[in-house]
């Protein structure tokens, strides 16, 4: 027979962690974390940089020292098991799930609720189709991060960095800083994708030219990476013939994008997201099958992990007051939508009580813009606005409508970006 | 007088303005570009006494794990931290460690400590 569950948690990451002591608070009494590393803390362990925690914690931390904080929160909590070493291979509608680990080889356990917080993971050079040979010496950052930071090796000695995301950045200080050479980072769009600290702290510091509007056409080497071929790109982020040039290296990183890990949510067929990658979720992160949760990166990829911890312990509470029969299941639902000038909004539906319900909205511009309002309308009415002086697509923007906004709504609600103001 | 001038990006906000700071004999006497005052004290201190905090990882002898992260406990003068990290390439710790323990005192005499950023436990057998 299954053991039964309240909340059964899929991945023991800063997302998993936040949910289960979220649950826990709201008075799950049997809680289980299932995580496939040898360790809890997700890829906090490996992100030993420090600039965590400012919102959620109210200190500035490493990584480690994130995860940290979060494992000790659930630690010495009876109500609360994980699961190490376990890797989930399916789940099933009626909120089985199939695990293996080496220790207790294939295991079955079942949810009253389940909370998804997979994470996500690296595009591979396979994703972007750079051509050239296929040698030694081309690493996603991240691979290259926990290589590095955990495992004790280095990836090469002289780096070229493909991508400005945040973490092609870090890892292009992290290697200056054990020696390496990072002779360029280059950034197919016209801006860099990454936090402004990170440039200057990671970048000019360190005197590492950034490339803006330019990829790398052609790898060379071949048992090993000897160089790459870098040109300009137009609008269309089309190589412009002409403007090659060579950069001779031992190692290429990649950093660019991130994907929502979800072949266990679309084993589920959960409703998913073109844009985010992730499932469709409600504000409380109900996915389309009722006591499925989601939140973190698993839903959209975030900037900072404290908006992951936050997204988490709303799915968290939702998932333990289901699992407790605490909930008034008389909702309206109503669609999210992503208007003018933003590309994704977090939820993508409210499933509204009649007398409102807080929400927590996560979106992201579509292009860099200045002096902008964000309004949120439903119809003609506007059910709150706020001025952005600035908006970047690296940066997430976060909007809490209170209940008594959320009371206001009839249909759908539509977020978009008013630049007359 | 010895009169120069510098382009810096603020990094206080995400708003990340584009500034120009005059400095005259060694004083910052005018900043450009900046929309609040937070900016001018940002490039002020980024002439005079630019700090940054330094994180690394040091060798591990017995450990779970091969190496354990570190952090500065507070800031490092900006141009020391390349020297640090290098100090620090060569230091090895012997687990069990604890958050918070220091790991090198006082780095390069700059008053700083090194500490660890995270637990690390010793290697078991099953490790």
């Amino acid at each position: 027979m299954n053991q039964i569950y309240d909340v059964i948690i899929i991945g023991g990451g800063p997302a998993g962690l936040s949910a289960a002591y979220s649950a826990w608070e709201n008075g799950a009494k049997k809680i289980l974390i299932i995580e496939r590393d040898r360790e809890l803390g997700g890829i906090l362990q490996q992100c030993i940089h420090n600039g965590f925690g400012l919102h959620h914690f109210k200190e500035e931390l490493t990584g480690p020292g994130y995860a940290y904080r979060c494992i000790e929160l659930i630690k010495d909590k009876p109500e609360i098991e994980a699961l190490t070493d376990t890797m989930v291979l399916e789940i099933l509608e009626d909120k089985t799930v199939i695990a293996v680990s080496p220790e207790k080889g294939l295991l079955q356990v079942q949810g009253k609720t389940i909370i998804l917080t997979m994470g996500c993971r690296e595009r591979t050079r396979g994703a972007i189709r750079i051509p050239g040979e296929r040698p030694a010496g081309v690493f996603t950052a991240g691979a290259a991060q926990r290589m590095v930071n955990m495992e004790g090796y280095l990836p090469g000695k002289k780096i070229v960095i493909l991508g400005s995301g945040d973490i092609g950045l870090i890892m292009a200080r992290r290697m200056s800083l054990e020696g390496c050479k990072v002779e360029a980072v280059l950034e197919i769009c016209p801006f860099s994708n990454g936090l402004t600290r990170n440039i200057v702290q990671c970048l000019e510091d360190y005197n590492i030219p950034l490339y803006l509007s330019h990829t790398i056409v052609k790898i060379h080497g071949h048992e090993r990476v000897t160089g790459v071929t870098v040109a300009k790109v137009d609008e269309k982020m089309q190589p412009i013939a002409g403007t090659e040039f060579d950069i001779d290296c031992d190692t290429l990183l990649l950093s660019v994008g991130l994907i929502p890990e979800n072949e266990l949510s679309r084993g589920l067929h959960l409703e998913m997201h073109p844009l985010t990658s992730g499932p469709i979720v409600d504000q409380r992160r109900q996915t389309s099958m009722p006591g499925i949760f989601a939140a973190g990166n698993v839903v959209h990829v975030h900037d900072l992990v404290d908006f992951v911890s936050e997204e988490a312990e709303i799915a968290g509470k939702f998932a333990a007051l289901t699992a407790l029969g605490k909930l008034d299941e008389n909702l309206t639902v109503v669609n999210v939508e992503a208007g003018n000038g933003i590309r994704t909004c977090v939820p993508q539906k409210l499933s509204l009580p009649e007398s409102g319900e807080a929400a927590r909205l996560f979106m992201r511009v579509a292009n860099p813009e200045h002096k902008v309002k964000l309004e949120v309308k439903s119809g003609d009415t506007l059910i709150m606005s706020k001025m952005l002086p600035v908006a970047k697509p690296s940066e997430m923007i976060a909007l809490d409508l209170p209940a008594d906004k959320t009371k206001l709504i009839k249909g759908s609600l539509t977020v978009a970006l008013n630049r007359e103001a | 007088m010895s009169v120069d001038k510098r382009v810096l990006t603020c990094i206080v906000c995400p708003r990340g303005c584009e500034m120009t700071a005059t400095i005259t004999d060694g004083v910052v006497t005018e900043v450009v570009g900046n929309t609040c005052p937070r900016g001018k004290k940002y490039a002020e201190e980024e002439i005079l006494a630019p700090k940054r905090m330094l994180t690394s990882t040091v060798r591990v002898k017995n450990g779970a794990l091969a190496l354990v992260p570190v952090v500065s406990k507070t800031s490092l003068p900006k141009e020391k931290i390349l020297a640090c990290a290098e100090a620090l390439r060569k230091v090895t710790v012997e687990a069990p460690i604890t958050e918070g323990q220091v790991i090198c005192p006082n780095i390069l005499g700059l008053g700083v400590d090194i500490v660890a950023s995270r637990s690390m436990p010793a290697a078991t057998d099953k490790d």
